[in-house]
């Protein structure tokens, strides 16, 4: 691991009143790094991720981007700099897909030619049809278009970093292999360090580097698919079993060589 | 004579640039007002729930307030204001027309505007709102960007609330001075002029339709971020504006105004009034039905310059007299005690407009009823009605006091229907005014008051402090003095209830100059 993380927990907590979302964390992501964070609903995976931008404060411990300390760099200035992906893509639903990608250069006082051809460019990144999607409004499009959107929109200032909540939640199965191929061509192609939250954890191995696991707010054990198998803990070996008890069933069911 | 070609409508139709740019004035400035205060304030209180609770529960408090109510409550209002802001800072405004409208219309405007603000604001997906927070905006952005546009449908559904409101309930804010389209409805109503009626009645409802066309077109424009359509809507909302300040601008506001309370009488004599200075080169309007609380502050803060009040109304409610006098001592006692506030009580125009208690003459005679004493035996078992201000005037006390009188029910009723009421035996009584011309018209008496409990009623003519010395305007009132006798006034106002083309106040007030002219 490089001496300095691109995004550095150290002891970090957060308190909801009486209700500990995130319980003395400390988690490097290297730069370049794919990492998942893979947990329950309430395990504190998505306030780990929102405090990394400041949309949550932190109530102890630090939290540095890029090395710096998150404290001493303006909320706003750091969320332009971070791309975010919302868990149902979070588009506006009055601006068009053009608009909803340029917002960030938009509000970075681009001029407008720059932020067009930004926005076609970046359409094309996440393969859509400049000429059938540019002009619709979000509710004109399927889950997995504005997921591409919403991704497209997060990466449109050209962050380092993209932080991302579960993406591919609300979407069919085809639709979500088919995107999380392409998110982690993305990644690898534009030298991104990415988060990524779900609770799947086939998907986590899948698709990322390294992961973390969480539950009531505490990091249980994180490295490589490998690397999480000799953890000790019960709830990880048995998160970890998961994907190999449904291939083991799946090979039972559909005939070997067949459709699989 | 057929409704179409009655030739009120051109009468009504002359009137139309001043009662609609006076009402799309006052409408438009209540509204923006509104506007400026309660988008702000539902913007500054969407995440505070408290604030937020006590503002939308002080909105809807003045909402239940009838619209002509708050208006009129604006006058004395302004009235105190006006005087502190003079003691204090030197500053005197007018407490009459304009501002007051302006400002009660305003209030009015806030509840639709604020209620809708506030939830078109709070409707607004949370996630959208991170989202806006994710992709980098500021509060302001986020306001600006997301959740204003967001809002805009809910937000302008209470604009155009509040702007139907306003216009409809700017018709009330004739009697506190201001003119507006309700000048036609409220002539038309005392004078039973149902063409003016009907005219006010339309022209606002089609004013309000069309400041209602031009907001939906500007949201629809602002939401489809087309600009053309947004603004043509601002245009139209422009244009309208700019064509009610067309007519006013060359007029000189130099002229004299003359005050009018709001029933048959007043509208005719001050049409006369205008009519007397206009012959004499005095540049002149009628400023009519005014409220009978708001045209003697009016007047003595100079926002009217004359008008014809009563001795006995002003005996009772400016000198707080309860005491009688002949008609001559206490019009004497009235001109030395308004010329302490300045006020010049130039003298009598000959009639008196007396309340007088009125029945069908063939009931009184059957009943051998001929004065109030006569009718109090009957009185239990029988009703009576009087105008909206009768049963709270120290007269009726007065009556009731000196004759013992004790009737079944009371009720109060639009003037000009109260005569048809008697003769229909609607009600057995009715508190009538003497100069009337409606008593001979039905077959009513008037009974005697031989108690003298009600004061005599001078018709009186009083100028504004301000005209105190104006001589030629004193020179061409003074024709006038006098020279109205009971008989010739009940003949004018009996033309002036008719429902025909010659009943409208400037007919009739011609043809009164016509009959005393001479003299």
């Amino acid at each position: 691991m490089p001496s300095r993380p691109m995004i550095g927990y150290a002891h970090v907590t957060k308190s909801f009143g009486p209700l500990r979302a995130v319980d003395d964390v400390s988690l490097d992501i290297a730069e370049g790094e794919f990492l998942a964070i893979v947990g329950g609903s309430g395990s504190g995976k998505t306030t780990l991720l929102r405090l990394a931008n400041r949309l949550i404060e932190a109530d102890g411990g630090t939290i540095t981007v890029e090395g710096e300390d998150v404290r001493n760099v303006d909320p706003v200035a750091l969320r332009r700099r971070i791309g975010y992906v919302f868990q149902s893509g979070g588009l506006f639903p009055h601006l068009s897909v053009a608009d909803n990608i340029g917002i960030t250069p938009r509000l970075l006082g681009a001029p407008p030619a720059e932020i067009a051809a930004r926005v076609d460019q970046l359409i094309e990144l996440v393969q859509l049809d400049r000429i059938l999607h540019r002009d619709r409004l979000p509710e004109a499009l399927s889950g997995g278009q504005r997921q591409r959107v919403g991704v497209a929109r997060a990466l449109a200032a050209k962050p380092r970093i993209l932080l991302m909540d579960e993406p591919f939640g609300a979407l069919d199965p085809l639709t979500r292999d088919a995107l999380g191929e392409d998110f982690r061509e993305l990644h690898r192609k534009l030298g991104l360090t990415t988060v990524m939250i779900t609770h799947d954890m086939t998907e986590a191995i899948l698709l990322t580097d390294r992961i973390a696991v969480m539950r009531s707010g505490q990091v249980l054990a994180q490295g490589t698919p490998a690397e999480l198998s000799e953890s000790s803990d019960a709830y990880v070996l048995e998160l970890l079993r998961t994907p190999r008890r449904q291939v083991e069933r799946l090979n039972l069911l559909l005939p070997q060589g067949g459709a699989a | 004579m057929s409704l179409f070609n009655d030739p009120r409508w051109g009468e009504a139709l002359s009137h139309l640039p001043d009662y609609l740019g006076n009402h799309v004035r006052v409408s438009l400035a209540a509204l923006a007002l509104g506007l400026a205060v309660s988008l702000p304030l539902a913007i500054a209180t969407r995440n505070r729930p408290a604030p937020r609770a006590i503002l939308l529960a002080l909105a809807s408090i003045v909402q239940t307030v009838p619209g002509l109510a708050l208006l009129a409550l604006f006058y004395p209002l302004l009235l105190l204001a006006a005087s502190v802001s003079l003691a204090w800072f030197g500053i005197s405004f007018s407490a009459f027309g304009f501002l007051p409208a302006m400002l009660a219309l305003a209030l009015y405007s806030m509840l639709p505007v604020l209620r809708n603000g506030i939830t078109g604001l709070n409707g607004i997906d949370p996630a959208l709102i991170e989202a806006a927070k994710g992709v980098g905006m500021t509060a302001r952005q986020s306001l600006l960007m997301v959740e204003l546009p967001l809002a805009l449908p809910v937000m302008m559904a209470g604009i155009r609330t509040a702007a139907v409101w306003v216009i409809g309930t700017a018709t009330l804010s004739t009697p506190i001075g201001q003119t507006s389209l309700g000048n036609y409805i409220f002539a038309g109503l005392q004078t039973q002029n149902w063409v003016f009626v009907l005219f006010g009645c339309f022209a606002s409802a089609l004013l309000a339709l069309a400041v209602d066309q031009l907001l939906g077109l500007i949201e629809r424009g602002l939401r489809q971020r087309d600009r053309l359509r947004a603004g043509v809507g601002a245009i139209g909302i422009a244009a309208l504006v700019a064509a009610t300040l067309v007519p006013t601008m060359g007029r000189s506001s130099s002229g004299y105004v003359v005050g009018a309370k709001t029933f048959a009488e007043q509208y005719v004599l001050s049409a006369l009034l205008r009519d007397r200075l206009q012959a004499a080169s005095l540049s002149a309007t009628a400023r009519s039905g005014l409220g009978s609380s708001v045209i003697f502050g009016a007047l003595k803060a100079g926002d009217i310059d004359l008008y014809v009040d009563y001795s006995g109304t002003l005996w009772a409610n400016q000198l707080h007299r309860t005491d009688i006098k002949p008609r001559a001592e206490l019009v004497a006692e009235l001109k030395t005690a308004l010329a302490k506030d300045n006020i010049t009580l130039l003298g009598e125009l000959g009639f008196e407009n007396a309340y007088a208690l009125v029945m069908p003459k063939k009931r009184a005679d059957a009943l051998g009823i001929r004065t109030i004493a006569d009718l109090a035996a009957h009185a239990p078992s029988m009703s009576i009605a009087g105008d909206y201000e009768f049963f709270s005037r120290p007269e009726w006390a007065a009556l009731q006091k000196a004759y013992g009188l004790q009737f079944k029910a009371q009720r109060q009723m639009q003037p000009d229907f109260m005569y048809a009421a008697a003769a229909s035996g609607e009600v057995d009584v009715i508190a009538g005014y003497t100069s009337d011309g409606l008593i001979a018209k039905y077959d009513l008496v008037a009974l005697d008051d031989p108690k003298q409990a009600i004061p005599p009623y001078d018709a009186i003519l009083l100028l504004a402090p301000k005209r105190a010395g104006d001589e030629k305007l004193q020179a061409a009132l003074k024709p006038l003095l006098g020279k109205i006798d009971i008989a010739t006034m009940r003949e004018a106002n009996l033309r002036a209830s008719g429902n025909d083309a010659n009943s409208s106040p400037d007919v009739v007030a011609k043809w009164l100059w016509e009959k005393v002219g001479r003299r």
